[in-house]
C-alpha cells in the first residue's frame, strides 16, 4: 500500500495537472474530456468501494446514476429547486434504494448481487420510462435559467464544470484512501477474499457490503446529478441505461479493481477512446470504443486480472 | 458452569443427520481432543458452535449464554474463535494484515490493532514473515497464520480444526509447541485432529464421534482401549 505522503504527491501531481491544462490548452473538446475523464474516475471509484473493495460485483449502478440525475433535473424543471439540494435528494434516495437491495440479497452466497442488481437497473428504467412527471421516454430537458452557481448553469465557459468535478474527484480519492487504511477497508477486503474467515474474525459481513454499497451509491448519485447539470438533457435510455452500469464496471476492471488508482487509470483509457472515437468518426463510430474496450478488458482477464494497476506493480517490482 | 455447553445438539442436512443428540461440555482452561473417522461429525459441530451452522435441535451455551442461534460475527465477539481445516488465510494479504483482521475484533483503530497484532506475531513466531503475502507462504504457515489471527481476537475458547494436517513432523512439533503455548496463556481449547500421537499427548480429555454421534468420552488413556473406538476406526473385521 502507498504511504500517505506517496499519496498526497501523486494526488496534488493530478489536480495541479488538470487543473491547469486546460488553462494552456484552452480547447473546448479537450475541457470536456477533462470533465468526462473526472466524472468518470468519481463513478468508477464509487463503484469500486462495492466492486472492487468489498468484491461484490453490481452491474446496475446506472440506478444510481439516473435517480441522483433526476432528482436533479425534475424538481429543477418543475419547482425551480436548485439542482444542489436536487443533488442531495438524490444521494438520499440512493442509499435507500441501496439499502432496499441490499438487506434481502447480502444474506444470500454467491452471484444473487450482481444477478439482482442487473434486474433492479431494468426495472427502474422501465418505471422512468413510463412515468408521466418526468416525461417518460422523451426525458427532461434542464429549463434555461440565470448563469451561476445557485442554478449550476454555465453557458460561456465549461471551467466551472471541470472544477467541480475536481471538487467531487478529490473527495472521493481522499475518502478512498483513509477507507482503505481503516479497519472497514480490511474488512472489505477480507470479505471478498475470504467471506467466511471474515466472519470467524468477528465481522458482519452483510453489515458491510451494505456500508460499502450505500457509499457507493450516494457518491454514483451526486455524478449522476452533475451529469444532468452538465449534459441538460436526461432521458432513460441514456441515464439508467445498462450502458452507463457496464462502463463504470469496465473502466474500474481495466484499470484495476480494488486499487486506489486504478480508477483513474482505466478511465484515462476509455474515456480519450469514448469521446475521441465520438469527434472523429461521429454518428458512424457509435460503439467503436466500446468494441476496443472489450478487446482490452479480455487481454486484461487473461494476461493481468489486477488490471492496468497490476501490469504496473509488476513493472516497478522488476526494477526494484 | 461448564464453559461450553451442548445439550442435545442435533444437525440434520436434510434426512441426514450429520450430528446426533450430542451432549459435550468444555471446562475452563481443558484441552479437549476430538477425534472420529472422516464425516463422523466434528466440523459440523464446530460449525454448530461457531454459528457457520444453526443447529437443527438442541442448545449450546457459552459461560452460561445460549449461543444457539447466533451469527458467526456475534460469537466471535463472545470469545470463541475458530480455525479452518481447509486454510482460509486472507491470502492477497500480508502476514501482519492477516493478524490485524482478527485484533480488529477488539481494537477500533488501524494503529491499535497494529500493535496488538506485532505482539501476536512474535508468540506465534511469524515475526521475520511479517510482510510477506499470506497465499505466497507455505501450508505450515499459513495455518500458523490462521491460528495467530485466531488469537488475535482474544478469545476464550478457540476450536482448532486439523491445523496440523499436512504438515512434515517438524512443523507438527513446532505446530504443538504453539498450541501448548497459547493454552498457558490461559485459553481454552476444542482440537479436532487426525495425528494420534498428537492428540493423545496434548489433551487433557477426548470425545470420539462417530456417524454424528458421541460415542466414548474420556481421558486418553482410556478411550484408546475402548472397544468401541476401536471398531469405529477400524472396522467390524479387525476388532479382535
Amino acid at each position: 500500500m502507498q504511504t500517505t505522503k506517496h499519496f498526497f504527491i501523486t494526488l496534488g501531481c493530478v489536480l495541479l495537472a488538470v487543473a491547469v491544462a486546460p488553462l494552456v490548452v484552452a480547447n473546448i473538446h479537450f475541457q470536456h474530456l477533462l470533465i468526462m475523464l473526472l466524472l468518470y474516475t468519481t463513478l468508477s471509484q464509487a463503484w469500486n468501494l462495492i466492486g472492487g473493495y468489498a468484491g461484490q460485483v453490481s452491474f446496475g449502478h446506472a440506478v444510481f446514476f439516473g435517480i441522483g440525475a433526476y432528482a436533479a433535473m425534475a424538481p429543477l424543471n418543475q419547482w425551480g429547486l436548485t439542482p444542489w439540494a436536487g443533488m442531495a435528494i438524490g444521494a438520499v434516495i440512493s442509499v435507500i434504494v441501496a439499502v432496499v437491495i441490499g438487506v434481502p440479497v447480502f444474506r444470500l452466497k454467491g452471484h444473487y448481487f450482481a444477478i439482482s442488481t442487473f434486474a433492479v437497473a431494468e426495472v427502474v428504467k422501465e418505471l422512468f420510462s413510463n412515468w408521466k412527471w418526468v416525461d417518460g421516454p422523451i426525458g427532461l430537458d434542464a429549463p434555461v435559467l440565470q448563469e451561476g452557481f445557485y442554478n449550476f448553469m454555465f453557458y460561456k465557459t465549461k471551467m466551472p464544470y471541470l472544477y467541480v468535478t475536481l471538487a467531487f474527484f478529490l473527495v472521493v480519492m481522499v475518502l478512498t484512501f483513509h477507507m482503505e487504511r481503516s479497519r472497514m477497508g480490511y474488512y472489505f477486503r477480507a470479505i471478498k477474499q475470504r467471506p467466511e474467515a471474515a466472519q470467524a474474525m468477528g465481522v458482519n459481513i452483510s453489515r458491510y457490503k451494505q456500508y460499502a454499497f450505500m457509499m457507493s451509491a450516494l457518491f454514483t448519485a451526486i455524478c449522476g446529478a452533475f451529469y444532468a447539470m452538465y449534459i441538460l438533457h436526461i432521458e432513460p435510455a441514456t441515464v439508467l441505461s445498462l450502458d452507463i452500469s457496464m462502463k463504470i464496471v469496465l473502466v474500474t476492471a481495466l484499470g484495476g479493481a480494488g486499487s486506489l488508482w486504478g480508477p483513474l487509470l482505466g478511465a484515462m483509457i476509455l474515456i480519450p477512446l469514448q469521446e475521441y472515437s465520438r469527434i472523429w468518426l461521429g454518428g458512424t463510430g457509435m460503439g467503436i470504443d466500446l468494441i476496443v474496450l472489450g478487446l482490452l478488458i479480455m487481454l486484461i482477464c487473461i494476461f493481468e486480472p489486477k488490471g492496468i494497476v497490476g501490469i504496473l506493480q509488476r513493472l516497478t517490482r522488476r526494477k526494484g | 458452569m461448564a464453559m461450553l455447553e451442548a445439550k442435545n445438539v442435533s444437525m440434520y442436512f436434510g434426512e441426514l443427520a450429520a450430528l446426533q443428540n450430542i451432549n459435550l461440555s468444555v471446562e475452563k482452561g481443558e484441552i479437549l481432543g476430538l477425534i472420529g473417522p472422516n464425516g463422523a461429525g466434528k466440523t459440523t459441530f464446530f460449525n454448530c458452535v461457531t454459528g457457520f451452522l444453526n443447529a437443527t435441535r438442541g442448545d449450546i451455551s457459552f459461560n452460561g449464554q445460549n449461543i444457539t442461534r447466533l451469527g458467526p460475527h456475534r460469537i466471535c465477539h463472545l470469545g470463541i474463535c475458530r480455525t479452518f481445516q481447509i486454510v482460509q488465510s486472507f491470502h492477497e494479504m500480508t502476514v501482519l494484515e492477516n493478524i490485524m483482521m482478527g485484533a480488529f475484533c477488539r481494537h477500533a483503530t488501524t494503529r491499535a490493532s497494529t500493535v496488538w497484532a506485532e505482539e501476536v506475531l512474535e508468540i506465534a513466531g511469524l515475526k521475520d514473515k511479517r510482510d510477506q503475502i499470506a497465499g505466497s507462504l507455505t501450508l505450515a504457515d499459513q495455518k500458523r497464520i490462521e491460528l495467530a489471527r485466531t488469537i488475535a481476537t482474544q478469545p476464550a475458547l478457540v476450536l482448532l480444526d486439523e491445523v496440523m494436517a499436512g504438515l512434515n513432523p517438524t512443523e507438527t512439533d513446532e505446530a504443538v509447541e504453539l498450541i501448548r503455548k497459547i493454552h498457558a496463556m490461559g485459553l481454552t481449547l476444542i482440537v479436532v485432529e487426525h495425528v494420534m500421537e498428537v492428540i493423545m499427548d496434548i489433551s487433557q480429555r477426548i470425545a470420539v464421534f462417530d456417524s454424528g454421534e458421541l460415542i466414548v468420552e474420556g481421558p486418553p488413556e482410556r478411550v484408546v482401549r475402548d472397544e468401541r473406538v476401536i471398531k469405529a476406526y477400524l472396522g467390524e473385521d479387525y476388532h479382535a
